[in-house]
């Protein structure tokens, strides 16, 4: 009799389906997967060892380029440990403000995922109508911090500036003119407040059209239902967070177990699964997008009404503005000093956790009291739910793994650090 | 939920006793230190008993001591010159040389920090370990407790070098195939060792050592003077106000 012996398969890393530079060896008995090695690390930048050699303030950049799709939550957890180890408390307008950018970045990111996920399972146009909103979200964070993705938005003590009092307007070209022109603009007449509210209204129709595109879709379902499913058990094993755990019918999140920014002062619900399969995870996410877009509505309802300072004044850690700056003496050396040494931030060691899109986004900071911290560490929800790809995925067919590293919503970035 | 009526540290104290090596709360947060031996038992107590129940683990990272609480400017003193202007190494003055960078040998290097979390109570906790050997850190794996400490230790054995035993697969896992070092150990220069280039003579990659200075912008300083006293009292004003 002839030997059948299984054969080894090297998926990516230039594999459009591995989400970036994700390379994983697949052995294979014919279509179905024995075992799945993922290899990581070709995206490694050492991001937690160039952050001890960096005064504090100057690693908040990094944080936006761990989880590439989630910018400003990932910012939001390092502040988070900053503030907690310096013992300051953000204004409550600055509180408002992470909050709504929160909720914004977990759109961004779900309709990234929403749109790459069905790329993957060849549902092409749900991709196109997810890039439309997420082009004009992306706007916000332009107007707001003058990047459309690597903000460096949030600051120890606040956020770095208030909401912009007008939107940037989509100017005449040669496919963009008369009536089209007037559409694309008519939302972006007033501040960005106004240009949040029509988005807000809008919004949910469109997510009824993805839906429309998928949640019924018979090829979606095919490939989705029943694959990839994780018992709530080992979702905890596993160190699972986000809409991983929540998938698999386990209620936490951050937001309302262990409240942070202005959670608790927000009306919102927690979407769950029942079955932990890969359209369940799908659902919860569409559902977490309709949520967030509440929260938005809220914060831009409260932000309307309660103009304030949106960073501490305390010299030390925030600086002076730039009139002060002219004529007074102080301000100058404290906005010197800063600058160039940076603030030193009180001895000890915290751990400071957020709900990112994907998952607990946590930051451990180790401070001896210098400027520098002495010890990062990042802890990114991806890192967890890929190290449980091969228990997932062993007893799948090939085609299966796709789907299920889309549902795992990987980005290298922050797996690789 | 019903507040427990101990706090999780006074628990903790009560449960293990003399297995814990210390027990802090700061921030809110509560770490206990855990010599390696214990480490197992302690673990799984925690994991299983049912007013802890910590069953997942969230993190997992090592950490290097070496040279904490070390600066690199002195701010304290006033010296004839006035103030000293950053580290002086054999470089020119004020630039930073990292090889005769002011290292002090700590007692106890490595730790190893497992960061708890505890769903149904709702609770989170930091056990750390410190390694007692120096240059052969040894910690036994959590692999069999959680699961999800496998990558973790693996990433942690790639970046610090500590080893866990009995982890099923402690290879390395961040760090390019062939890497020499543990990178992020403090004395691990931050632009690395060697270098990548393609030779066009030899016609292949080829690795050489280094050719960057290592240099600092910002000097590592370390205050706790008064101008920070001051400032928390004007604030405290401010909001007094």
């Amino acid at each position: 009799m002839q030997e059948i012996r299984n054969y080894t398969m090297n998926f990516g890393p230039q594999h459009p389906a591995a989400h970036g530079v994700l390379r994983l060896v697949l052995e294979l008995d014919g279509e179905v997967v024995q075992r799945a090695d993922p290899h990581v690390g070709l995206l490694h930048r050492a991001t937690e060892k160039l952050a001890e050699s960096k005064p504090y303030n100057q690693s908040i950049g990094y944080m936006d380029r761990l989880d590439y799709v989630s910018m400003m939550c990932n910012e939001h957890g390092y502040v988070r440990a900053i503030e907690q180890l310096l013992g300051i408390e953000a204004p409550i307008r600055a509180q408002y403000i992470r909050t709504m950018f929160d909720e914004i970045t977990r759109v961004l990111n779900h309709l990234m995922w929403i749109g790459s996920n069905a790329l993957d399972l060849g549902a092409m146009t749900v991709f196109l109508y997810a890039f439309r909103e997420r082009e004009e979200l992306m706007d916000c964070y332009e107007a707001v911090s003058g990047a459309r993705m690597h903000a460096t938005y949030y600051r120890p003590g606040g956020v770095y500036r208030d909401l912009p009092d007008r939107m940037p307007q989509y100017r005449e070209h040669p496919w963009r003119k008369g009536s089209e022109l007037k559409r694309l603009n008519a939302w972006r007449e007033g501040s960005m407040l106004d240009f949040l509210d029509a988005f807000c209204v809008d919004f949910p129709r469109r997510i009824d059209e993805y839906e429309t595109l998928l949640t019924d879709n018979r090829i979606w379902k095919q490939r989705t239902v029943g694959i990839g499913v994780i018992s709530p058990e080992q979702a905890m094993a596993w160190g699972m967070s986000g809409p991983m755990l929540r998938g698999s019918g386990i209620a936490w999140d951050l937001r309302k177990k262990q409240p942070y920014a202005c959670y608790d002062k927000v009306d919102f619900d927690i979407p769950l699964g029942t079955n932990g399969d890969c359209y369940d995870r799908y659902l919860v996410r569409v559902e977490e997008m309709r949520q967030s877009n509440q929260i938005i509505r809220q914060c831009v309802k409260w932000l309307r009404e309660n103009p304030g300072p949106v960073m501490l004044r305390n010299f030390k850690v925030a600086p002076p503005s730039r009139a002060e700056m002219k004529d007074d003496m102080e301000a100058l050396i404290h906005h010197f000093k800063l600058f160039t040494e940076g603030y030193s931030v009180p001895a000890g060691e915290t751990y400071a956790a957020v709900e990112a899109p994907k998952g607990e986004f946590g930051v451990y900071l180790v401070s001896d009291g210098a400027n520098k911290p002495f010890r990062v560490k990042v802890k990114a929800p991806g890192f967890s739910h890929l190290a449980a790809l091969d228990d997932i995925v062993r007893g799948h067919m090939l085609p299966d793994v796709v789907a299920v590293i889309g549902t795992l919503d990987l980005v290298f970035g922050e797996i690789d650090r | 939920m019903t507040e427990p009526t101990l706090r999780l540290s006074e628990r903790l104290n009560a449960r293990f006793g003399d297995r814990l090596a210390a027990v802090r709360d700061a921030f809110g947060q509560t770490t206990i230190e855990v010599v390696p031996d214990n480490l197992h038992e302690v673990a799984r107590a925690l994991r299983d008993e049912r007013e802890l129940r910590f069953e997942v683990l969230t993190d997992l990272c090592a950490v290097d001591y070496l040279g904490f609480g070390e600066d690199e400017w002195e701010t304290s003193d006033v010296s004839d010159e006035g103030f000293s202007r950053g580290v002086e190494g054999p470089g020119s003055p004020g630039r930073f040389d990292w090889a005769s960078r002011p290292v002090r040998t700590v007692d106890k290097r490595f730790a190893v920090v497992v960061h708890l979390l505890s769903i149904a109570n709702n609770q989170r906790l930091r056990i750390k370990v410190f390694c007692a050997d120096s240059s052969l850190p040894q910690v036994p794996s959590l692999v069999d407790v959680w699961p999800a400490a496998n990558w973790y230790e693996r990433e942690a054995f790639d970046l610090y070098g500590v080893l866990f035993e009995g982890h099923p697969d402690l290879r390395r896992i961040l760090t390019d195939y062939g890497f020499v070092g543990h990178p992020f150990r403090k004395d691990f220069p931050l632009i690395g060792n060697v270098e990548v280039r393609f030779d066009p003579e030899q016609g292949r990659v080829i690795y050489e050592p280094v050719s960057i200075e290592p240099r600092v912008l910002v000097p590592r300083t370390i205050r706790d003077d008064s101008r920070y006293l001051q400032g928390q009292a004007e604030q405290a004003e401010r909001q007094g106000k």
